[in-house]
């Protein structure tokens, strides 16, 4: 199954293009022949209960670990041939932030401009437009085994973005964060897309951030692609869409029920649930209905599922949303 | 890309990071320094007299300017302080690999050896001023040595030797270890080897089965030619057999600190 942003055209570069993709351990099969096509400038979001291959797929594309089987190019570069080539142009913010505790903030991003080859002023440059842009230019002198979730999180961010990245893999970043530093990453990655036209690659358990942050995104249960398409593509595709009537009396419930056989019907509270695809033409033909036959409702609203009605629906075979209390694939 | 001159400007930059964390954080060096320095007071001046005595018997009694037991023990003790600086290696690249940070290296277009070399290179430097500072306190608690320039140079050079061996090996046990606190334990047999040897007594004073461990391991010769240089002593083949250890020993620490840097990203 492949997977293409609907906003893409045929003729917009690919930032990564992947296909086939197997990885296994021994007898575990973790990956199990996945495409991907992410064109440039997009957020893509890979979804997944814990254990489905999300940390593989992102240490496979960044050069972590070889894939078994199945092709890759990042940036038009080869994955296979041309390692190299893909690490100077990726960058890693990975499920525990890997920031160099030892030093301070300043440091660890100086490190990562000495890494990345910038001259001592460049290095220092980018150094502090870094601390400014992530509001750590305070703690810059502070050791970072005093920061906070949030702040070792921004951290860990501001030292991928050091290399001036064009692709940037963003596993589960903000697992573990508080909603107020959630919605500051967020912003952040929203920032760099937008501003920058760089391509991230995030893995997430929280659909939310998937649903704010994604232009495509692909559901991976078990190692393969289970669905893919824009955040409301996947909320149409999964039944549970409906909309829902208020009366303000029984008769009235009765009258509409009778229009509507189909309907699931409710008589303490009132209210009819029609199944709907959530598009006008339905909302309209119901509407027509009620007005034809005279049937006064109080009420309506339209409900189309959301992201954890699709996760839960397409991923049911392993049973549970995401926990983060299993252990991390990317534990040595 | 990693061409030859990023390899060596990285390697730099893994250097100074790994100096800076030694610097922040000096209480693993200390330690290394700390081991060594009371063995010394301790032998010297609490088993001292009896040891002393108990050995006056022997060849070693014999062994350099008035045969005072501090010269006997020295070269041993200052030896120890590149086998306790081995710890310190284990421990560092062990934690280095149970944080993010080196998947973070691993994919940035940097030369890949020179994580390792950094923290070698990083390790020998401070080893080496652990062995100076313990060779400073033998000197001033009595320590007496008649080496000439060139003797001192060459016992410098062979403890460096000895010490990127160590600190080689070191590197391959912080690599395959997944906790800190095994990678700080693994090592500590070699620190108790000079022990074992010639460091206290000379392996004649020691039982038959021991014995045969004591003439047989590494550490006896590399103590029996730092004693020669230091001190005056026979040294015999004990030289080539030193370096010989020495060179096999930093050959299988590369070999197999390489092949597990290389493994990659286990899971």
């Amino acid at each position: 199954m492949s997977v293409t942003t609907a906003t893409s055209s045929p003729t917009r570069t690919l930032a990564i293009d992947a296909s086939g993709l197997a990885k296994s351990y021994g007898d575990k099969v973790v990956l199990d022949g996945v495409d991907l096509s992410i064109p440039e400038g997009t957020v893509f979001s890979l979804l997944g209960p814990n254990g489905a291959g999300k940390t593989t797929t992102v240490q496979i594309l960044s050069t972590l670990i070889p894939a078994d089987r199945g092709t890759a190019r990042i940036a038009g570069h080869d994955l296979a041939d041309d390692a190299d080539a893909i690490r100077d142009v990726i960058g890693v913010t990975g499920q525990f932030a890997a920031v160099d505790g030892l030093l301070n903030a300043e440091e660890n991003l100086r490190l990562m401009a000495d890494l990345n080859h910038l001259s001592r002023a460049e290095g220092r440059r980018r150094a502090d437009e870094l601390l400014a842009r992530f509001d750590l230019t305070e703690a810059a002198r502070k050791p970072v085994v005093t920061f906070s979730g949030g702040m070792r999180r921004k951290l860990d961010l501001a030292m991928t973005l050091v290399g001036n990245p064009r692709v940037i893999f963003l596993d589960e970043p903000t697992t573990g964060l508080d909603p107020r530093s959630r919605r500051t990453m967020w912003e952040m990655i929203r920032g760099l897309v937008d501003d920058q036209g760089v391509t991230i690659f995030l893995t997430t358990q929280y659909l939310e951030e998937a649903d704010e942050l994604a232009d495509s995104i692909a559901v991976l249960d078990g190692g393969r692609l289970v669905a893919h398409g824009t955040a409301e593509e996947l909320k149409q595709r999964i039944p549970g869409g409906h909309i829902r009537l208020q009366f303000d009396s029984a008769a009235q419930l009765q009258g509409a029920f009778h229009l509507f056989p189909a309907a699931g019907r409710d008589d303490e509270a009132l209210t009819l649930q029609i199944p709907s695809d959530g598009s006008i033409a339905t909302l309209r033909a119901v509407l027509d209905v009620l007005d034809g036959n005279r049937v006064q409702a109080r009420s309506l609203t339209v409900h189309t599922p959301d992201l954890d009605d699709v996760f839960l629906t397409l991923t049911a075979g392993a049973g549970s949303v995401p926990t983060p209390d299993v252990p991390k694939e990317n534990d040595r | 890309m990693s061409t030859p001159s990023y390899a060596m400007r990285d390697s730099m930059t893994m250097l100074r990071r790994n100096l800076k964390h030694a610097q922040r954080y000096p209480s693993m060096s200390l330690s290394t320094i700390a081991m060594p320095v009371l063995m010394l007071l301790l032998f010297n001046y609490v088993f001292g007299r009896a040891l002393g005595d108990g050995i006056g018997g022997t060849e070693a009694g014999a062994t350099g300017a008035g045969g005072d037991y501090i010269d006997y023990i020295a070269p041993g003790i200052i030896l120890m302080a590149a086998t306790s600086g081995a710890v310190a290696t284990a421990v560092s690249i062990c934690s280095d690999m149970t944080e993010g940070i080196v998947n973070r290296f691993r994919t940035m277009p940097i030369s890949r050896a020179s994580f390792l070399t950094g923290h070698v290179v990083g390790s020998v430097i401070q080893t080496m001023v652990s062995i100076a500072c313990v060779v400073l306190v033998a000197l001033a608690i009595g320590f007496r040595p008649n080496a000439n320039p060139g003797e001192w140079i060459a016992a410098a050079g062979l403890l460096a030797l000895l010490t990127l061996a160590l600190t080689w090996l070191a590197a391959g046990i912080g690599l395959v270890t997944k906790k800190v606190e095994t990678a700080s334990n693994i090592p500590l047999p070699l620190t108790f080897l000079p022990f074992l040897g010639s460091a206290i007594v000379p392996p004649e004073s020691m039982p038959s089965g021991m014995r045969w461990f004591a003439d047989y391991q590494p550490f006896t010769p590399l103590i029996e030619t730092l004693r020669g240089l230091l001190m005056g002593t026979g040294i015999g083949n004990d030289g080539y057999i030193s370096v010989a250890w020495c060179l096999g020993l930093a050959v299988v620490g590369y070999v197999w600190a390489k092949r597990a840097f290389a493994k990659g990203v286990r899971n």
